[in-house]
């Protein structure tokens, strides 16, 4: 079966094919396969083509008059009630679903009916202009399919959004009679208001038996967890009136209240509110003296103030959404949309979407009980979090209210992340807004965890053709206790390495791997060879790093295991006269970049740099022969938000009498180019990760008045 | 062979061109030909007067709704009487007023003599009464537990409890079951085992294992998880999880050994296991042995399955897999889900109905694999497919909630607990982004704050960063009631900083401060506070500190304006730790089988005096709130040693060792400990007062007593709260993190803290 996954690939460049000498076989394979393409296309060629007739679906010119009219006898079947007790693994049909390598569920639409009872009267308007909306958007979405016999999921193209202008029973029958009810198996409902006058259910009356429902105003004794959606009251509004956004921070009014039709018990609290404290509460009812031709549903008045609505609620900090008849009230669409945020005074309540929505972050829900203490709960909540709640409302609305459309596909998601768990959209995807999700890292290797020092760590050799340094590096290398492993990178494909018996003699295994062409990014490839998580990348002539120094530079890992922790640091800068980055590798006060010519660091971000690394950067550096260890620098920092680690104050690596700055050259060119790299992968990454410290990690006693044999790491070179 | 070759070549490329020429062609018009087809594809049709539809409501219904006939109290005054038993909701079966006066107060009613209880139901009581909420008084309770074992409700078990409605009825607090807890492990028996507990719970809420969704009251009951009656009361093993290693370098990616049931309720997916077994990476082993009476079921599998079963060790696979199975048993809870969990083998869940554990809180979806009975046989191709990343990501998970939640009797119970408490106050109660990041919702308090960005632990996730300032926080001790030298130097040097917001100076004296104008004048502004004498106030969360970052400091400590500056720069970078200038460091005394503590210069440092360092100001909260009051009594009544359960509060919460930074030289003894205020303000030894390993100077030895007294306090107290811990919390660092260019060979000028280096 096929993963939607893209397959880790275990083995390395380091593989060669080794070409057989049996090229017939070969070339007889290639040659059937090309003839039998030959034939297959031939038979193409001549095959009968089936062009789908087009049915009614396709003509585009259709008014919704046009639908063909069904009558439904009166003693025709209704679906049973609604069932309280269903859940996905006893009410819905998984099997229909089946596993498929996009994890997405397939949503068929019925087309549409009008129905008429017996007399020939309409059992209700045949479709709403938001219905139809919602059914375009499912349509158009990717869960959607023409095939009733691969869908997943039904979804009827009867109304019932507003149970007021439906009749119950003839309802019922409809769904009752279409081609795939089976009880309501796999159906799916949408209903923003539910039940009616004496008692207004929370959830819709239309029997339905097992189907689906996405209500508005589920209160918890309705609501059916994990199998029913909640879901907002559409605010016509939201696409009638634009709001622009407003940026967060304090408004004139602290609590506002904008509903119409309050019951007199809650309007006499919130006045109590009022009176006690003043004019931060402000509280509007409908109009009594608007002129001709004003839409009263726009004008909110307190006293003898005209009010726009929805545009005040962007007035206040906090807008109060209470229940009324029903527990789903549309204001809170609006209320949202002014970024303001919602006070929820409806006990029971459901809120929308709340299976993955975190509502306590955008808004406060207090119980009915509790309105007299609003004002000093509202106040106890600290500017700064007010401010994140009323960027999260915005953005509630913007993702998941503004439109019928985002409704649609928020409510088929939920369902779809039901049926296939493990491609689930995460909390993050659901809750951060942009802005969070850009400057927001979730470091990879989060548990906190100091990895065993038993484990040691590999070291791997990038070599071209340094045979006598690199030599050195390895006889170097070995001397450190907790080295484990040493892999040589052989870069060289004109040359073979030594032979085995040329290599020095170490108390550890020496692996030689051969790469089969000559990229920098070779020393980043996450080999299999790679036992431990540490791994220390070195140069093949880097000899003057001390064993302790070393061990020291290990020790120093373990406790940032999520960090490069390397010895030659170097910075970026940002350069005002030719406003751009620039690389610097004079001895500074601060680093934030240590090279991969001698560095530890974790092996998961070799698996990063080879399979993850942004954009083109990879080809680039491998194209350019210079920069892999920036771009490593980047890509750790941009992953874990996090600096790097240098450490010991070593500023030479190669000899004594060499200048601190190791590296191809000192010149210019060099330099340009480096800067060059980093501001091509400040644009790629779209931002500048690298983060500057000041700060180097030495031993504890390093420097200090002590005996130096009573040190752990006696011998620190000073430079 | 070279003519073959070149027949051969020509002929390719003959071939090439061919399908080039007429496939090429067919190609195009297949193309067009399925894109002709995608058009066709019936969509929903455009309506050509969908613009004239109706709108689905009036806008006037829309906001109008409803008729304010009946009453909203009245309403909930009938909710009380309609919703009740199954459908009781914190709305209608709780009563909120109880917890208003006190806060959330729990009580255990008094042991009955007579009555034992379990071993597991001992340890929930014990939980209880260890925690912070708890109270003996039942006038001031807002929660209450029942001292009858109820966590056996199998009456067919040796645990279970006869005539619990009795027992109940002679409780004159019991008062119908409200604001009443009850625990309960497992329900009833075979064969159906149905969720029946045998006694009328009324009211109660129901703190349950194997909990199933239909009978689960949302928002009221709490799933918790199984455990077994060896749990440990507290700290708890730590997870298996080591290294982080992608891809996962396990042997078996899928494994699962149990019973198989051949007949009744959960045979259907135990009966079905051993179809996904492959002998290689996936193993899935069933044996029919279990019960008296096996063998009368016996089916054609169960001789292989039994051998094979024998062949492999549940241990070793739990080590080694990346998932493992976790079926549902006759109950929907197994003992293998919080094994699973600490071996960081992640759970695929194959319990249809079983509310999870704590999923109130928890977002199970990054931890577990939720699959469907009905579906196991897809379950090896969706694991199979679950990215490397994503993977690494589930096991670190496993292990944030094992440790956070699961890992002991005390974590279960106060977790339980604490989603109660978070019911009561909406407004106050933690995020579902708080209780699924490290370090968990038991170490949050929405008390002190909702908002990640207060908290230390969040900048990275929440894309914010730490306040740019500190206060300056000293505990003044001196004896004469005027201001000493170190104070006035201190003060000096701390205002100086560019980076110093405030200076709060915490006067722990009976004699009163000097008046502001005995003061020094400093840039920034200086509060004085009075304390009470207690050693813990010095981490009260007082109101007067704003600022993220404080600086402890004891009044003798001597710094300069440098070692402040840098300090405060390194604690930006590490904002969850303590970072601070003197040290010590801790160690295992194989000898004496006990936690050592030592003051001397070593190579590893695992504690940070408290006289002079930086730490968010959010463990003030956890010091105060958090840790239980016989801790901090224990601090007071020694009058030592707060420096050091700091120090293993801050390693408790993140697991990480705490960071040094240079200091200029070592500090001078204090001349004269602060005595005047008695032995109460005592605290921490002098900053500095590390001698060399060699025996002790014969200035260290005139100090005499006082000295080693309270060394060895300071070692007991070490002793007492890794007891208290269950665990040694502290962790130990090699490292000193100093300026880049400290003592390079570079001029003096090019350094930004050239004063670090004098000597």
């Amino acid at each position: 079966i096929m993963c939607a996954s893209a397959k880790y690939n275990s083995r390395g460049p380091a593989l060669i094919p080794r070409m057989k000498t049996k090229h017939r076989i070969y070339y007889i394979t290639l040659f059937s396969i090309v003839l039998l393409g030959l034939i297959a296309t031939g038979m193409f060629q001549f095959w009968p083509h089936s062009i789908e007739s087009s049915s009614d679906w396709t003509v585009e010119k259709r008014s919704v008059h046009d639908v063909p009219v069904v009558k439904l006898p009166a003693d025709s079947p209704i679906p049973e009630r609604g069932d309280l007790s269903c859940r996905m693994h006893t009410c819905f049909d998984v099997y229909r679903c089946g596993f498929n390598p996009k994890n997405k569920i397939k949503v068929y639409i019925y087309s549409l009916k009008k129905y008429v009872d017996e007399y020939g009267t309409s059992v209700s308007n045949t479709i709403s202009r938001e219905y139809n909306e919602l059914l375009t958007a499912i349509s158009d979405s990717e869960f959607y399919t023409d095939d009733v016999n691969r869908a997943c999921l039904f979804v009827p193209s009867i109304d019932v959004l507003n149970q007021n202008a439906l009749r119950i029973k003839e309802t019922a029958q409809a769904l009752a009679q279409l081609s795939r009810w089976d009880r309501g198996t796999n159906h799916l409902l949408f209903n923003m208001l539910p039940g009616g006058p004496p008692d207004y259910n929370t959830a819709l009356d239309v029997p339905r038996d097992r189907a689906l429902l996405a209500g508005g105003g589920f209160s918890t004794w309705t609501y059916r967890q994990g199998y029913d959606v909640s879901i907002p009251v559409y605010s016509p509004l939201s696409g009638e009136v634009d709001l622009p956004e407003r940026g967060p921070g304090p408004r004139r009014y602290f609590i506002l209240s904008s509903q119409m039709a309050l019951h007199p018990e809650y309007r006499l609290e919130l006045e109590a509110l009022q009176a006690e404290n003043g004019e931060s509460v402000l509280i509007l009812d409908k109009c009594t003296n608007l002129s001709e031709g004003v839409p009263a549903v726009r004008k909110r008045c307190y006293k003898n103030q005209v009010f726009d609505y929805p545009q005040v609620l962007q007035e206040s900090t906090f807008c109060v959404v209470l229940r009324g008849a029903r527990l789903g009230q549309a204001v809170l669409s609006d209320v949202l949309q002014a970024g303001c945020v919602p006070v929820i005074i409806a006990d029971s309540y459901i809120l929308p979407f709340s299976e993955v929505l975190d509502w306590k972050r955008a808004s406060v829900v207090i119980p009915e009980e509790k309105m007299p203490e609003m004002y000093s709960i509202l106040q106890s909540i600290p500017q700064r979090q007010i401010e994140e709640m009323q960027r999260q409302a915005r953005w509630f609305w913007e993702a998941y209210f503004r439109s019928m459309k985002a409704i649609a596909l928020a409510t088929l998601q939920i369902i779809n992340d039901r049926i296939y768990p493990y491609a689930a959209i995460s909390y993050e995807e659901w809750n951060d807004p942009p802005a969070v999700k850009w400057s927001s890292v979730s470091n990879p290797l989060f548990l906190p965890l100091i990895p065993p020092q038993s484990q040691g760590f590999t070291a791997i050799v990038l070599t071209y053709d340094r045979v006598e340094s690199l030599f050195r590096v390895i006889t170097e290398v070995s001397k450190v206790p907790s080295l484990s492993k040493l892999l040589v990178v052989w870069n060289n494909q004109n040359k073979n390495p030594p032979e085995d018996s040329l290599w020095p003699k170490i108390r550890v295994p020496l692996k030689v791997v051969r790469t089969a062409e000559n990229k920098l990014s070779n020393r980043f490839f996450p080999y299999d060879e790679i036992e431990t998580e540490a791994v220390l990348a070195i140069d093949d002539d880097i000899i003057m790093l001390t064993s302790d120094e070393l061990q020291f530079g290990y020790e120093v890992w373990r406790e940032f295991p999520d960090r490069l922790v390397g010895y030659p640091g170097r910075l970026h800068l940002w350069d005002h006269e030719m406003n751009k980055w620039k690389y610097e590798s004079e001895w500074t006060n601060e680093v934030s970049m240590v090279l991969t010519g001698a560095a530890f660091y974790h092996k998961y971000f070799n698996y990063l740099y080879t399979y993850k690394m942004p954009g083109d950067i990879k080809n680039w550096v491998d194209a350019h022969m210079n920069c892999e260890d920036i771009a490593m620098n980047f890509l750790v920092a941009n992953v874990t938000g996090k600096s790097v680690i240098k450490v010991t104050p070593r500023k030479k690596f190669k000899c004594p009498e060499c200048t601190a700055i190791d590296g191809l050259s000192l010149d210019q060119t060099h330099m340009v180019e480096r800067s060059e790299c980093i501001n091509k992968f400040a644009s790629v990454f779209g931002t500048m990760p690298l983060k500057v410290v000041e700060h180097r990690a030495d031993p504890v006693l390093y420097k200090d008045d002590f005996p130096e044999k009573l040190k752990s790491f006696p011998n620190i070179g000073s430079l | 062979m070279q003519t073959r070759k070149k027949y051969i070549f020509l002929t390719f490329l003959a071939s090439w061109l061919l399908l080039f020429f007429f496939g090429g062609d067919q190609l195009r018009r297949f193309a067009l030909f399925s894109g002709r087809k995608a058009r066709a594809r019936r969509n929903w049709p455009r309506w050509t007067d969908r613009s004239l539809l109706k709108s689905f409501a009036d806008p006037e219904e829309l906001q109008r709704d409803g008729d304010p006939s009946l009453s909203p109290r009245a309403r909930r005054a009938a909710w009380l009487s309609a919703y009740q038993g199954s459908r009781c909701r914190m709305e209608t079966c709780f009563d909120f007023s109880r917890c208003e006066k006190h806060g959330f107060k729990v009580f255990t009613y008094p042991r009955q003599r007579g009555q034992p209880v379990s071993e597991s139901y001992g340890k929930i009581l014990r939980s209880i009464e260890r925690s912070r909420y708890h109270t003996p008084r039942p006038e001031e309770a807002c929660l209450f537990i029942l001292p009858i074992d109820t966590l056996d409700r199998d009456h067919l078990s040796g645990q279970y409890v006869r005539d619990v409605d009795e027992k109940i009825r002679g409780f004159p607090l019991w008062n119908g079951g409200r604001n009443h807890l009850i625990f309960n492990l497992y329900s009833g028996t075979w064969p159906d085992y149905s969720g029946e507990l045998g006694f009328d719970t009324g009211q109660a809420m129901l703190a349950r294992a194997s909990f199933d969704s239909d009978s689960f009251r949302p928002g009221f009951d709490v799933s918790i998880p199984l455990f077994s009656k060896e749990h440990p009361q507290r700290a708890g093993d730590r997870g298996w999880l080591y290294q982080d290693s992608v891809p996962p370098r396990k042997k078996y990616l899928l494994v699962f050994k149990g019973k198989r049931y051949l007949t009744g309720i959960g045979s259907g997916t135990r009966n079905a296991l051993h179809h996904i077994h492959n002998g290689r990476d996936i193993i899935s082993l069933t044996t029919c042995k279990h019960g008296k009476d096996w063998e009368k079921h016996k089916d054609t599998r169960c001789d292989q399955d039994n051998a094979d079963y024998e062949k492999f060790d549940y241990r070793e696979l739990l080590h080694n897999s990346t998932f493992c199975i976790v079926p549902r048993g006759r109950r929907l809870g197994s003992f293998r889900f919080l094994e699973a969990l600490q071996a960081a083998c992640i759970p695929v869940l194959l319990s249809d109905g079983w509310e999870l554990p704590f999923a109130e809180a928890i977002d199970w979806s990054r931890a577990a694999v939720v699959g469907s009975e009905r579906l196991l046989l897809q379950i090896p191709s969706a694991v199979r497919c679950i990215h490397p990343e994503r993977v690494l990501a589930f096991q670190q998970q496993t292990q944030f909630l094992w440790d956070a939640y699961f890992s002991s009797v005390d974590k279960i119970v106060h977790t339980t607990l604490e989603i109660i408490k978070d019911r009561l106050t909406p407004h106050r109660s933690r995020s579902r982004f708080l209780w699924n990041a490290l370090p968990g919702g038991l170490l949050v308090l929405p008390d002190f704050s909702t908002h990640p960005g207060d908290f230390p632990f969040y900048y990275l996730q929440h894309g914010s960063s730490p306040s740019e300032k500190f206060t300056a926080f000293i505990r003044a001790v001196s004896q004469a009631g005027s201001l000493s030298q170190p104070i006035l130097r201190l003060i000096q040097a701390v205002s100086g900083s560019q980076y110093c917001a405030q200076i709060v100076v915490l006067w722990s004296c009976e004699k009163p401060p000097p008046p502001s104008g005995k003061w020094p004048q400093t840039a920034v502004p200086l509060t004085v506070i009075q304390g009470r004498r207690r050693l813990s106030d010095r981490f009260f969360p007082f109101e007067a500190i704003r600022t993220d970052a404080v600086l402890s400091l004891d009044e003798h400590i001597s710094l300069s304006t440098s070692e402040v500056d840098f300090a405060f720069v390194v604690w930006r970078s590490f904002p969850e730790r303590i970072v601070g200038f003197p040290t010590q460091s801790h160690f295992w005394d194989a000898e004496q089988g006990r936690w050592g503590y030592t003051s001397r210069w070593t190579n590893e440092l695992s504690i940070v005096l408290t006289a002079a360092a930086f730490y968010h100001r959010y463990y003030h909260s956890l010091f105060t709130e958090y840790l239980p009051a016989g801790l901090r009594e224990l601090v007071d009544g020694l009058a030592a040693c707060e420096d050091i359960l700091m120090n293993v509060l801050v390693a408790a919460v993140t697991k990480l060792p705490p960071i040094k930074v240079t200091q200029r030289k070592q500090h001078k003894e204090a001349e004269a400990q602060p005595a005047a205020c008695g032995d109460g303000a005592a605290g921490t030894p002098p900053a500095g007062q590390r001698s060399p390993p060699a025996p002790h100077s014969a200035a260290a030895k005139a100090k005499g007593t006082a000295g080693s007294r309270r060394f060895s306090q300071r070692q007991d107290c070490l002793h007492q709260l890794a007891d208290w811990f269950g665990y040694m919390p502290l962790v130990s660092s090699q490292l000193r993190l100093d300026p880049v260019l400290f003592k390079d060979q570079v001029s003096v000028l090019r350094k930004k803290y050239p004063r670090l280096e004098k000597p």
